[in-house]
């Protein structure tokens, strides 16, 4: 098994990833690295490209008025960094900047795109990944809007 | 004599506060300060329990002990200035007085605990109440498995007791990861809730006793984690708040469902609370 085949069925998102699927999906992947402090990309670019991680952690961040950048979340080894890819006008809406050295699977997203359009059984199993994730991710950022620990003075 | 043993009744008359004065008093966050009161005659207490506090003129709220059950020279309590009583408490300085009665309630389960792996998970101010809990947990370190502190807070600059916490990591034998809702950009440590740092711990489902304190719709979110991590609602143990009177039992006013928060809690393990904390109407 190639070396970048053998990440990709051991990343956590691609777990039991079916053989030919993998196969597929292998065609759109490569390895990447970030140096603490690189960012992943940008708020308002071209979302081309998902990462998973592999090692590291990348802080999501965003710029706001009169309070400077705040981080949002943080993610860690083993998860999706980026979920605007998916869906139209494919544009980042934060900044993914890395903390600390980071290693990734880059995907290409069109590529992973025109695949999951070509063989709609990958598609289905992409889907099924990720919208786990999103739901995870809504659900954290409704209890983060409520503000539990809030004053309320 | 006989008013001597009168004096005596009437110190230990539940319903009475004994009048204290506070020894030190410090900052530990926005709007919250660290009091530490003279014992008097006060029984020990139980990791867990709550004394109800008052300022004269304003009036009286339960608040949980903060300090080392082991410490016999203070009383230590961590209040938030969230309305009129909290807020006079913690404008209280050295050498003033204040009223305590208790120590109320029953405690944090440390004996079940022992032999098990315990998991605390605390949100905002939920700390607090179950620092003695760590600090016994600590102290008899070797009659617990593993113990793994997951604390949420609102941002860096909000972490209770942040000193103690960095201290904790260096020197003992506990896991401890700390997660804020949002944060400046040069904060290393998690953000997101506290409720994605369950699902990164190793639990030995089985052999482990989770302990939940802090606002009750993140004890709700963290109760589910735990279980979806494979926890048992027997082995779930979570503290709450109501707003009390007497505190022990009298008047109804801590009333939740079929329990009285002061008299049957503030602990209660998740499977007697029979899905209550579920219900709007409660
Ligand atoms: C068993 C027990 C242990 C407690 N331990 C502590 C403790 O260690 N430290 C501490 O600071 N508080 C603790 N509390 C909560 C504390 O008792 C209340 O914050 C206090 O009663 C508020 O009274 P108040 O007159 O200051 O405000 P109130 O006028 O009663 O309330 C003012 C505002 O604050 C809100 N509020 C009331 N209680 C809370 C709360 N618990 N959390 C967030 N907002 C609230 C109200 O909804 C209202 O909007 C505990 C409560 C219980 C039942
Ligand atoms: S406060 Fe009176 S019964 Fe609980």
């Amino acid at each position: 098994m190639r070396g970048l085949e053998r990440i990709i069925r051991d990343h956590p998102f691609f777990a039991g990833l079916d053989d030919a699927f993998c196969q597929l999906v292998y065609g759109c992947a490569k390895n990447v690295r970030f140096a603490e402090g690189d960012y992943l990309f940008r708020e308002g670019e071209a979302a081309n490209r998902l990462y998973l991680l592999r090692q590291g952690r990348v802080a999501l961040e965003t710029k706001t008025p009169g309070r400077g950048t705040l981080i949002f979340r943080t993610l860690n080894t083993g998860d999706l960094v980026g979920l605007s890819w998916l869906v139209p006008p494919y544009r980042w809406a934060y900044d993914a900047r890395a903390l600390e050295s980071v290693r990734a699977i880059a995907m290409d997203a069109a590529c992973l795109r025109q695949k999951c359009e070509e063989d709609h059984d990958l598609g289905y199993d992409v889907m099924k990944r990720v919208v786990p994730i999103l739901i995870e991710r809504l659900h954290g950022t409704q209890i983060q809007l409520l503000d539990v620990y809030g004053d309320p003075v | 004599m006989a008013i001597q043993s009168d004096k005596l009744a009437l110190a230990h008359d539940p319903m009475t506060p004994r009048v204290m004065r506070v020894l030190k008093r410090c900052h530990d966050g926005p709007q919250t300060v660290t009091l530490d009161i003279e014992p008097g005659d006060s029984a020990p207490f139980q990791p867990g329990q709550f004394n109800m506090l008052s300022v004269f003129g304003v009036g009286e709220v339960p608040i949980s002990l903060s300090g080392a059950p082991t410490d016999h020279d203070r009383l230590r309590h961590t209040i938030r200035a969230v309305g009129p009583v909290s807020t006079a408490l913690t404008r209280l300085s050295k050498g003033e007085c204040l009223g305590l009665r208790g120590p109320f309630g029953n405690g944090w389960p440390m004996q079940q605990a022992e032999g098990h792996d315990v998991v605390l998970v605390a949100g905002g101010l939920g700390l607090a109440p179950l620092r003695p809990a760590i600090y016994q947990l600590l102290s008899e370190r070797e009659r617990y498995g593993r113990i793994t502190l997951l604390h949420g807070t609102r941002s860096p600059a909000d972490i209770l007791f942040h000193r103690e916490i960095m201290a904790w990591r260096r020197h003992r034998n506990i896991d401890i990861e700390v997660t804020v809702d949002h944060a400046p950009p040069d904060w290393r440590g998690h953000v997101g809730v506290v409720t994605r740092l369950i699902s990164s711990v190793p639990f030995e489902t089985g052999n482990t006793l989770a302990f939940v304190c802090g606002p009750e719709v993140m004890m709700r979110f963290a109760i589910a984690a735990l279980k979806d991590a494979g926890l048992g609602d027997e082995t779930i143990y979570l503290s709450m708040e109501r707003n009390m009177k007497c505190a022990v039992g009298f008047c109804g006013h801590c009333q939740f469902g079929p329990v009285f928060v002061c008299r049957d809690g503030p602990v209660f393990r998740h499977d007697r609370l029979g899905g209550l904390l579920n219900l709007k109407e409660i």
